[in-house]
């Protein structure tokens, strides 16, 4: 995204815009101006947007979570770290989350490798695109809907009693941590197989051959070179997952029934149940920092891991 | 590895399966399939509150699939234009608008707009010059917005991206024809975007009527499908809403193929 440098706007003018060499009927300035105010149109829809519905809700949030709650419930204005001070009281719902969050995208990983391996450099070509396909298309679809198909499969009416025919009575499968994870792998894999395809696949393949031909065995191989120059996708990937699962909500509702309790279902209680809004915003507040800081440390362990040793190797 | 990946596949889609086999199931168990019966679409269908949620949703997924598909390529044109450093903050809020959980998303913009109705609803009734002054409130509109939000900044990276490679060569000849910025952007550019457009207004669209945590937030008093589906489940697994299912799924599965099919599609020749 950053391939274009620090050059004047004039420069870079695209879409449709003639370059200001070839327009020597318009004076220098006139031109620029109209160029200027026709960037600013385009980009003021969007950049609207992203003040008023993603800079400003945070901001609000942030001058929240400073507040006191009202005694009706909502927002008092004040000044104190009081609510951050009592986030232990919600500390079960951080643990959980905080443990299945990244078991769960490792858990992923695990699962998603292979797939993406296979799809990147082992899979047929005809078959390859639809195999693609059919990873992509889950992403889209409901998640709603698709982890109600596990509740419905792990509920009471669906293994269980198939199992009961055989013999193995009473066995407890939904609202379990192994169902919250199982959901979880469900949801999130194909978030994890993509990014892990995309690096695999530009993969330069005579390394492969270079390095086999230098003796490396198999093994090696996979871990010199494959696994090394896939890892900006891994951590891409891995970093998706958990930041989307720190947040999550459906999952654990719906496949953990009240036993486990994540992050997400303390903000849906603290917003519209209990309806303390400043303690709820603490708590958004602390997710969006961890997020952040999943984030920075994905980013740093991928470039210290291949981007170093990529420039190496070439 | 074959059979590890053949599986993989059949963990994906075998619940969906089950979910669409057990929605054509005569019986009311899930454990048995007793014959074929498409009774469970006629109840779905003829229940008034999810036909008017699935109105709701209709509605607020096309209008902002819509509004985030105009603005999202107006602004992958715009970024085109600008210097490295506007571009890269741009790049950086887009990206947050999209990595950002949804929960995070809901609430805040429920914080926001809850402040911001406070501020502005006493304003509008002293202005208005009737006793029934419109009163703003969460509802469509804030849906629309928030969905809007990550829409429009997964239009702008689809389309951003299908920018890129963009042939520059043929904007210079046209321009060089003597062809109206206007022209070279209707003959030249346009044509080559816009199944980008495309596949980022479905992807969109797909998005909105399935997102179920930002609308909990914000929908205030309006319901939407995944919504009422959610309050469902809730109150007990039954086969009406298999059927409910089957038709979402099918719906996103013709929606995001549409997208790829439009996204794989050669750039028309000039």
């Amino acid at each position: 995204m950053s391939e274009t440098g620090d050059k004047p706007d004039q420069d870079n003018a695209t879409g449709g815009r003639k370059s200001a060499g070839s327009q020597p009927a318009f004076p220098m300035r006139g031109s620029l101006f109209r160029k200027n105010l026709m960037t600013a149109l385009l980009l003021a829809p969007a950049a609207l947007w992203l003040v008023v519905f993603l800079v400003l809700p945070f901001v609000a949030i942030a001058i929240f979570s400073v507040g006191e709650r009202a005694p009706e419930g909502g927002y008092q204005a004040a000044l104190t770290f009081a609510q951050y001070a009592n986030l232990p009281a919600r500390a079960t719902a951080f643990w959980n989350t905080m443990l299945l969050a990244p078991v769960g995208a490792l858990a992923c990983l695990l699962v998603a490798y292979p797939v993406a391996y296979y799809l990147a450099l082992r899979a047929p070509q005809r078959w390859r695109l639809i195999l693609l396909a059919l990873i992509v298309i889950p992403f889209w679809t409901s998640l709603l809907m698709r982890t109600y198909a596990w509740m419905y499969i792990l509920g009471g009416r669906g293994i269980p009693a198939l199992l009961a025919y055989v013999g193995i009575e009473d066995l407890r499968l939904i609202n379990t941590p192994g169902a919250v994870l199982l959901g979880i792998v469900y949801g999130y894999l194909p978030l994890m197989i993509l990014p892990i395809y995309v690096s695999l696949e530009r993969l330069d393949r005579r390394l492969l051959e270079a390095s086999a031909d230098l003796g490396a065995t198999p093994l090696s191989t996979f871990l010199g070179v494959t696994l090394r120059l896939s890892l900006p996708g891994v951590m891409t990937g891995f970093s998706l997952v958990m930041i989307l699962l720190l947040g999550e909500y459906l999952i654990p509702t719906l496949l953990g029934g009240g036993k486990v309790f994540f992050i997400g279902n303390a903000l849906v209680d603290l917003f519209l149940q209990s309806r303390n809004w400043p303690f709820g915003s603490a708590i958004a507040i602390t997710l969006v920092l961890v997020s952040v800081v999943v984030l920075i440390v994905a980013n740093r362990i991928s470039t210290r891991l291949s981007g170093a040793r990529r420039v190496d190797l070439i | 590895m074959r059979a590890f990946v053949v599986a993989v596949f059949a963990f994906l889609y075998l619940p969906i399966a089950l979910v669409v086999l057990f929605s054509f199931n005569a019986g009311h168990h899930a454990s048995e399939f007793t014959g074929f019966s498409v009774q469970w679409y006629g109840k779905a269908l003829s229940n008034p509150f999810l036909v008017e949620a699935l109105k709701n949703s209709l509605f607020i997924a096309t209008t902002s699939a819509l509004l985030a598909a105009f603005c999202g390529t107006a602004a992958a044109l715009g970024l085109q234009r600008v210097g490295a450093r506007t571009r890269a903050l741009f790049d950086a809020l887009l990206g947050a608008a999209i990595v950002v959980p949804g929960v995070v998303i809901g609430i805040s913009t429920l914080v926001a707009l809850v402040q911001l109705f406070a501020v502005v609803n006493p304003f509008l009734a002293e202005l208005w010059p009737t006793d029934q002054p419109p009163r703003l409130s969460l509802g469509y509109g804030s849906i629309i917005a928030a969905h809007g939000l990550f829409s429009m900044a997964l239009v702008t990276m689809i389309v951003g991206t299908r920018l890129a490679s963009l042939d520059r060569n043929l904007v210079e000849a046209s321009s060089d024809l003597y062809a109206t910025p206007l022209t070279t952007f209707r003959s030249i550019v346009l044509p080559q975007i816009m199944p980008a457009v495309i596949a980022g207004f479905l992807l969109a669209f797909t998005f909105s009527f399935d997102d179920f945590i930002i609308a909990f937030f914000v929908a205030g008093a309006q319901t939407t499908l995944p919504i009422y589906v959610f309050a469902s489940i809730r109150r007990g697994v039954t086969p009406e809403i298999n059927a409910i299912a089957t038709i979402v799924l099918c719906a996103s599965v013709l929606l995001v193929l549409l997208a790829q099919w439009q996204l794989g599609r050669r750039k028309p020749s000039p």
